[in-house]
C-alpha cells in the first residue's frame, strides 16, 4: 500500500492527569471516506483535535502524507491542507455568513481559487445562499451544520475532518448531510468522519474504526464491520 | 466643546479596552497606564528633538543598546534558523516563533529612532505642525512596541490560567509602568511641562462656547484614527480575524488563524490608540502629572467606564461611551451645583444604572450564559 | 478522623441525625466553643500588647498592627471572592464607610461626652488597653475607649447595610459586571467623601452647638480627618483578628457556610440544590463589609496615620484582591499569611536586610537540599531548621527583636508556605529569585545604586512572576494544615488548556 493520507501511530493524549488516548493507530487512504465510531467519551474528538493540532500529543504520531505533523499549531496545519469542521458547528454567530465563509479561506492566498471554491460550496449547500447576508447566529441547526461544512470547504482541504455532522439535527436533515459528504467524497476530497450515528456512517464509509475508551476495539471494511454481531448489538441497537 | 474633545479621548482609551476584553475576557488594568506612557513618551521625544521649553533631554544611551541587544537576538535567531538549523537536521527545535517577534520588535524600533532623527531636521527646518504629527507617530510606535511586550511576557504564559490571575498580573504591569516611569531615568517624580504645537487660538464659537483649535485637532484626530480602526476590524481580513477570535479561539484556529498573531495585534492596536489619546491629551492638558499619580489612574477608570457603559467588547460602543461619559463630565461641570467636584459620582452612577437596567452596556447584545 | 462518641441525649433515629449530634457535642461543650474563641483572642491581644510589643524595637510593633488590619481585610474579602467566588473590586470602600463612621463618631462624640478642649487626644483619654503611645499612666478603661468600641461596631455596622445595598445589584449580574459594579460603587463613596467640606472642627463649643447631621459634613473631605484620638492598639487589632479569623473558618464549615462555597462552585447547580443563592451571596456581602467596616476603623484611628478618602480608593481594594488570591481563593490561613507577607514585603524593600548573611543563606540553601531530598515526607526537618536558625539568631543577640531572628522566622515562613504546594517547581522558583535577589543587591551597591529606589519595581514584578509561576496561590483552595497532604491533579483546568480560554475557570481549582 502507498503511503496513506493521514497517518496515526500509537498516539497518546493526556487531559492533565486524565489519559484520553491510549494509543490509537488509524490511517486514512487517499480518496477515502474513513469513519471513526465510538461512545461518549470514546476519545473521538480527542483524536479529531490532535490531528488539528489543538491538543499535543504525550506521545505517537500524527503523519500528514509522510510528513510528522504532531506539535504544530493549529494554523500551520491547516496551511497544509487539514480542514476541520468542528463538533457543534462552531460557526462564528457574531459574523455574517459571508464572512463566516470567507474565515474559511483565511490561510489561503488564491483569491481568485477562492471565489471559485465559494461558489462551488455555495452551489452544494443552496441553503446556505439564500442567507448569506445574514447574521450566523440566525441559522437553524441544520443550516448551521451546512455553513459550517461549506466553510470546511473553503480551505480548499485534502482532508476533511468531520465532528459529529448530524449532532442534534433531524433526520431530514441529516440525510441530506450524508448525501452531500458522500459528493464531497466524489469530487476528491478525503475524508474523516467522526460519528455517534453508527448506522449511517458505516453506510457512506470506505473504512471504520470503533474506537472504545481510548483504544481502537476494532477496524475494517466499513460494510463488514456493519455486518459484524459485536458492532451490531453496541453501535447499531439490533440485538 | 471641551466635553466633546476628552470625550473622543475616552473613546480612543476605551477602544483597548474593550478589544482585549473582547478578546480575552479580561480587563486589562494596565492599559491607562500605556496611554500616561504615550504622553510621557510624547513629552520625552518633545524634548530629543528640541522642542522643549525647558531642559534638553537626550535619547537614553540604554535605550538603544536595548534595540542593540534585541537586533542582535533576532539576528541570531534568524541565523539559527535558516543557516545552522538546515545543517544540524530537522530534530533541532524550530525558533522561527522568536525570530519574527525579534526582528518586527528590532525593526520598528529603529525605524522609531530614524523617525526621531528625522523629527528633528523638521524642527530644525522650522515646521512645528508636522513635527507634532511625527511625534504622534513616535509615541504610537513606541507604545505598540511596549504592548507588544507586555502581552508576550506577562499575559502570553497565562493564556490557559483562571482570569482572576490574569487580573492580578495586569494590576502588576500596571504598578510596574507607573513605578518604572517614576524612575530617575525614566522620566523622574516631578511633573512636567509638554509644550504645545499648535497656537491658542478660538477659530469660531457655537453660541457662545469658543472653540480653540485645539479641540478640533483632537477631535479630528480622533475620529480620523476610529474610523481607520472601524475600516480595520469591520472590513479587513485581520479584523474578521479578530472578530472570530473573540467569538471562539478555538475555531478561530481551525479556520488556519494564527490566534497568538491576532492577540499581540490587538495588544498593539489598543496601545498605538491609547498613546495618540496620551499625545493628544498632552496637548489640551500640557500639565504632564508624574506617571504613578492618582489622577492618572482615575482617568484611565473612567476611560473604562465609557467601555462598559458603551457594552464591553463593542468597538463603536465604545467610541459611544467615550463620547457620552465626555459629555456627562462636561455637563456636569457645566449646569450642577459645585458640580467640579461631583462629576465623578456622576460618571460612576452613570455605570451603575447602565450596568443595572442594560448590563451589557448601551450597544451590547445581551448574553446569557449557558448552562 | 474518629468521631467523638455520641452525647446526645435521645437515641438518634438515623445514623446522619446521629453524626450530625455527635458533632454538635452536649451543651456544655457547646458553651466552650462558644467562648474559648473569645477567651483565646483576648489572650493574644494582651500577649502582644503587653508581652512582645513592647521587647521590639520601634518600628517592628506598628508592622504588625498593619499585618493584622490587613488580615481582617483580607479574611472579610475571602468570604465574598474566596468563599462565593463573587468577585468584588470595592473592598476598600466599606473600610472607607467604616472608618468614616468611627472616626465621626469618636472624635465629635468625644466632644460631646468630655466637653473638654484635648478631647481627641489619646494621650489624655486612653485606657492602658488602647493606643501605642509608650509611657504613660492611665486608668484600664476610660470613657475614651468605650466611645472607641461603641464606633467600630457602629463603623461594622454601617458598612454592613452599604455591603447590603452592594450586594442587591447582584442579584442581577454576575461575574465581571458585578466586579465593575463594586468598583464604581467604590469610587462613589471615595468621591462623596471627598467632595464634603475641607474643614474639620476643632472648638468644642462650636462642636457642641452644631447638629450632628451637620456634623457628618466636617469630615475633612480631600484634605483628610485630621487630629484622631490614636486608639488603635495591638490588643484591639489582635483580638478582632482572631475574632475575624474564628468566624471565617466557623462559617466555612457551616451548613451556611457551604452554601457559599456551592455557589462558588456552580451557581446554578447550587440553585437547583435548593441554596437560594441570592440570599447567600447577599449575606456574604454583608458580613464580608461588616469585619472591613471594623478593619476601617481599626485603620482610622492608628497612630500616624491621616484618615483621607484618596488612601481607600481602588488601589487600595486590588491590595486586598492581591492578598486573596496570593493565598488561595477561599483558602483563609493563605490569605491570612498572604496579608502578613504583603505588608512586610514592601517595607522590607523599603529597608533591605544587610546583604552580607551568610548564615541566611546557609539556612536557606540547607533547607532547599533537604526539601528536593524529602519532598513526600512530613516536613519536620524544616521546623528543626528552623529552630536551629532562631537558635543561632538568639545566640548572635538575645532578643526576639533582632533582625536576624526576623528573617529566620520570614524565611522559614516563605518556605514552609511554597512547600506546602504540591509542586517543587514552586521551591526552586524561590530559590532562584532569593539568590537573584541577593546577587541583584550585591551588584546594585558596587554599582553605587539605591535598590530601595526600585521597591515597587520588584514589588510588581514579583506580583507577575507569582502569578505565571504559581497560579494558585500559596494554599489554592485549601488551608495551612490540610496544604501539606498531597493531592490529586484536578482535571478540570487542564481540560481548559486544550480548549476555549473562555471556559477557563474563574476559580482557580487546587
Amino acid at each position: 500500500m502507498t503511503t496513506p493520507m493521514l497517518q496515526i501511530d500509537d498516539l497518546h493524549v493526556h487531559y492533565g492527569a486524565i489519559h484520553a488516548l491510549h494509543g490509537v493507530s488509524l490511517a486514512v487512504g487517499q480518496g477515502q471516506i474513513v469513519t471513526l465510531i465510538g461512545c461518549n467519551g470514546a476519545g473521538k474528538s480527542t483524536t479529531l483535535r490532535t490531528v488539528s493540532g489543538l491538543l499535543r500529543p504525550t506521545a505517537g504520531r500524527v503523519l500528514f502524507e509522510g510528513k510528522p505533523i504532531h506539535g504544530r499549531p493549529p494554523h500551520e496545519i491547516v496551511r497544509l491542507g487539514i480542514a476541520q469542521s468542528p463538533e457543534g458547528r462552531g460557526i462564528f454567530a457574531n459574523l455574517t455568513v459571508d464572512e463566516n465563509l470567507a474565515m474559511g479561506s483565511f490561510a489561503r492566498r488564491d483569491r481568485a481559487e477562492a471565489a471559485r471554491d465559494r461558489e462551488r460550496a455555495l452551489d452544494l449547500f443552496p441553503r446556505v445562499r439564500e442567507r448569506l447576508k445574514q447574521n450566523a447566529g440566525t441559522l437553524s441547526g441544520g443550516e448551521q451544520q451546512m455553513l459550517a461544512m461549506a466553510r470546511a470547504l473553503m480551505a480548499r482541504p485534502r482532508l476533511l475532518l468531520l465532528d459529529e455532522p448530524s449532532l442534534g439535527l433531524a433526520p431530514q436533515i441529516v440525510q441530506t448531510i450524508f448525501k452531500i459528504i458522500r459528493e464531497i467524497n466524489a469530487a476528491g476530497t478525503t475524508i474523516l468522519l467522526v460519528e455517534q450515528n453508527a448506522h449511517k456512517a458505516l453506510e457512506v464509509a470506505h473504512r471504520a474504526y470503533v474506537l472504545e475508551v481510548g483504544r481502537i476495539a476494532m477496524e475494517g471494511d466499513a460494510r463488514d464491520l456493519a455486518r459484524s454481531d459485536a458492532v451490531r448489538k453496541a453501535y447499531l441497537g439490533v440485538a | 466643546m471641551d466635553g466633546v474633545a476628552v470625550g473622543s479621548l475616552y473613546a480612543l482609551i476605551a477602544l483597548g479596552y474593550t478589544m482585549v476584553y473582547g478578546i480575552l475576557q479580561f480587563i486589562n488594568f494596565a492599559h491607562g497606564d500605556v496611554f500616561v506612557l504615550g504622553a510621557w513618551v510624547s513629552f520625552a521625544a518633545a524634548g530629543a528633538v528640541g522642542l522643549s521649553v525647558g531642559d534638553q533631554t537626550a535619547v537614553p544611551a540604554w535605550l538603544v543598546w536595548l534595540l542593540g541587544a534585541v537586533s542582535a537576538g533576532a539576528l541570531a535567531a534568524a541565523l539559527y534558523e535558516f543557516v545552522l538549523r538546515p545543517r544540524l537536521g530537522a530534530g533541532r527545535p524550530p525558533a522561527t516563533r522568536l525570530t519574527w517577534p525579534l526582528a518586527g520588535v528590532s525593526v520598528v524600533g529603529w525605524g522609531t529612532l530614524l523617525l526621531l532623527v528625522a523629527t528633528r531636521g523638521v524642527v530644525a527646518g522650522g515646521s512645528h505642525t508636522i513635527a507634532g504629527g511625527m511625534i504622534l507617530v513616535l509615541a504610537m510606535s513606541t507604545c505598540g512596541l511596549v504592548g507588544f511586550c507586555l502581552e508576550r511576557l506577562a499575559y502570553k504564559p497565562l493564556r490557559s490560567a483562571p482570569r482572576l490571575n490574569v487580573l492580578i498580573t495586569a494590576i502588576g504591569v500596571s504598578l510596574l509602568l507607573q513605578n518604572l516611569g517614576q524612575l530617575e531615568w525614566m522620566f523622574g517624580t516631578r511633573p512636567d511641562r509638554m509644550p504645545t504645537l499648535v497656537p491658542d487660538t478660538v477659530l469660531f464659537r457655537i453660541g457662545h462656547v469658543p472653540v480653540r483649535l485645539v479641540d478640533v485637532m483632537v477631535v479630528a484626530t480622533a475620529l480620523v484614527l476610529m474610523v481607520l480602526l472601524d475600516w480595520l476590524v469591520f472590513r479587513t481580513k485581520m479584523g474578521r480575524a479578530m472578530r472570530a477570535v473573540s467569538f471562539s479561539p478555538t475555531n478561530a484556529a481551525l479556520m488556519g488563524v494564527d490566534v497568538d498573531k491576532v492577540i499581540s495585534f490587538t495588544f498593539v492596536l489598543g496601545s498605538v490608540l491609547a498613546a495618540a489619546a496620551g499625545f493628544l491629551y498632552g496637548q489640551k492638558y500640557p500639565g504632564l502629572n508624574q506617571t504613578a499619580a492618582a489622577g492618572w489612574v482615575l482617568l484611565g477608570l473612567k476611560a473604562f467606564v465609557a467601555a462598559v457603559i458603551g457594552g464591553i467588547g463593542n468597538i463603536r460602543g465604545a467610541m459611544l461611551g467615550g463620547l457620552l461619559i465626555g459629555l456627562l463630565e462636561f455637563f456636569a461641570v457645566q449646569y450642577v451645583p459645585e458640580g467640579a467636584s461631583l462629576r465623578d459620582i456622576f460618571v460612576f452612577g452613570a455605570l451603575i444604572l447602565v450596568l443595572l437596567v442594560r448590563p451589557s452596556g448601551v450597544l451590547g447584545k445581551a448574553v446569557t450564559e449557558k448552562v | 478522623m474518629t468521631l467523638p462518641t455520641p452525647t446526645a441525649r435521645r437515641e438518634a433515629p438515623n445514623p446522619l441525625m446521629e453524626r450530625a449530634a455527635a458533632l454538635r457535642g452536649s451543651g456544655g461543650m457547646a458553651a466552650v466553643r462558644g467562648v474559648a474563641p473569645v477567651l483565646v483572642a483576648l489572650a493574644v491581644g494582651l500577649l502582644l500588647h503587653f508581652a512582645i510589643a513592647p521587647q521590639l524595637p520601634e518600628f517592628y510593633p506598628r508592622v504588625i498592627l498593619d499585618i493584622g488590619i490587613n488580615v481582617i481585610l483580607a479574611v472579610s474579602l475571602t468570604m465574598v471572592n474566596g468563599f462565593t467566588g463573587q468577585f468584588s473590586m470595592g473592598h476598600a470602600a466599606f473600610m472607607a464607610v467604616g472608618a468614616y463612621t468611627a472616626a465621626t463618631l469618636v472624635y465629635y462624640g468625644s466632644a460631646r461626652l468630655m466637653g473638654t478642649a484635648d478631647f481627641a487626644s489619646a494621650r489624655a483619654h486612653a485606657g492602658v488597653l488602647s493606643t501605642m503611645l509608650q509611657g504613660r499612666e492611665a486608668a484600664f478603661f476610660t470613657l475614651g475607649d468605650g466611645i472607641f468600641i461603641v464606633a467600630l461596631l457602629a463603623g461594622g455596622i454601617a458598612a454592613a447595610v452599604c455591603g447590603y445595598l452592594v450586594g442587591l445589584p447582584s442579584l442581577r449580574l454576575r461575574g465581571d459586571y458585578l466586579a465593575i459594579v463594586t468598583l464604581g460603587f467604590g469610587e462613589i463613596v471615595r468621591v462623596i467623601i471627598q467632595s464634603q467640606t475641607t474643614d474639620t472642627l476643632y472648638d468644642v463649643e462650636v462642636i457642641k452647638a452644631t447638629p450632628w447631621p451637620k456634623l457628618m459634613r466636617y469630615m475633612g473631605g480631600p484634605v483628610g480627618f485630621t487630629g484622631l484620638p490614636s486608639y488603635t492598639s495591638l490588643f484591639w487589632v489582635w483580638s478582632l483578628t482572631v475574632v475575624t479569623l474564628v468566624v471565617a473558618f466557623r462559617l466555612k464549615v457551616s451548613t451556611f457556610g457551604r452554601a457559599f462555597l456551592s455557589i462558588r462552585e456552580d451557581e446554578i447547580a447550587a440553585e437547583a440544590m435548593g441554596v437560594r443563592t441570592t440570599t447567600y451571596k447577599v449575606r456574604a456581602f454583608v458580613i464580608a463589609a461588616f469585619f472591613a467596616g471594623i478593619a476601617g476603623g481599626l485603620y482610622a484611628h492608628t497612630i500616624g496615620i491621616q484618615l483621607n478618602a484618596g488612601e481607600l480608593a481602588f488601589m487600595k481594594s486590588f491590595d486586598i484582591i492581591i492578598m486573596v488570591v496570593l493565598g488561595g481563593m477561599g483558602s483563609i490561613s493563605g490569605a491570612a499569611i498572604a496579608a502578613g507577607i504583603l505588608t512586610v514585603l514592601p517595607e522590607a524593600l523599603r529597608r533591605p536586610p544587610p546583604v552580607d548573611l551568610p548564615w541566611f543563606l546557609l539556612v536557606m540553601a540547607a533547607a532547599w537540599v533537604a526539601a528536593l531530598l524529602l519532598i513526600r515526607r512530613p516536613k519536620w526537618w524544616l521546623i528543626a531548621v528552623t529552630a536551629l536558625g532562631a537558635a543561632y539568631a538568639w545566640w548572635q543577640q538575645p532578643t526576639l527583636a533582632s533582625p536576624l531572628m526576623f528573617w529566620t522566622v520570614a524565611g522559614s515562613g516563605v518556605l514552609i508556605l511554597l512547600f506546602a504546594g504540591r509542586r517543587v517547581p514552586g521551591l526552586i522558583g524561590l530559590a532562584i529569585a532569593v539568590t537573584c535577589y541577593i546577587g541583584v543587591r550585591s551588584a546594585a551597591e558596587r554599582a553605587g545604586i539605591k535598590l530601595s529606589d526600585y521597591r515597587m519595581v520588584l514589588y510588581a514584578l514579583a506580583l507577575i512572576l507569582m502569578m505565571i509561576l504559581r497560579p494558585q496561590g500559596f494554599f489554592g483552595v485549601r488551608e495551612l494544615w490540610t496544604a501539606w497532604r498531597v493531592q490529586p491533579l484536578h482535571p478540570r483546568r487542564s481540560r481548559a488548556e486544550g480548549g476555549e480560554s473562555g471556559t477557563a475557570g474563574r476559580v482557580p481549582t487546587a
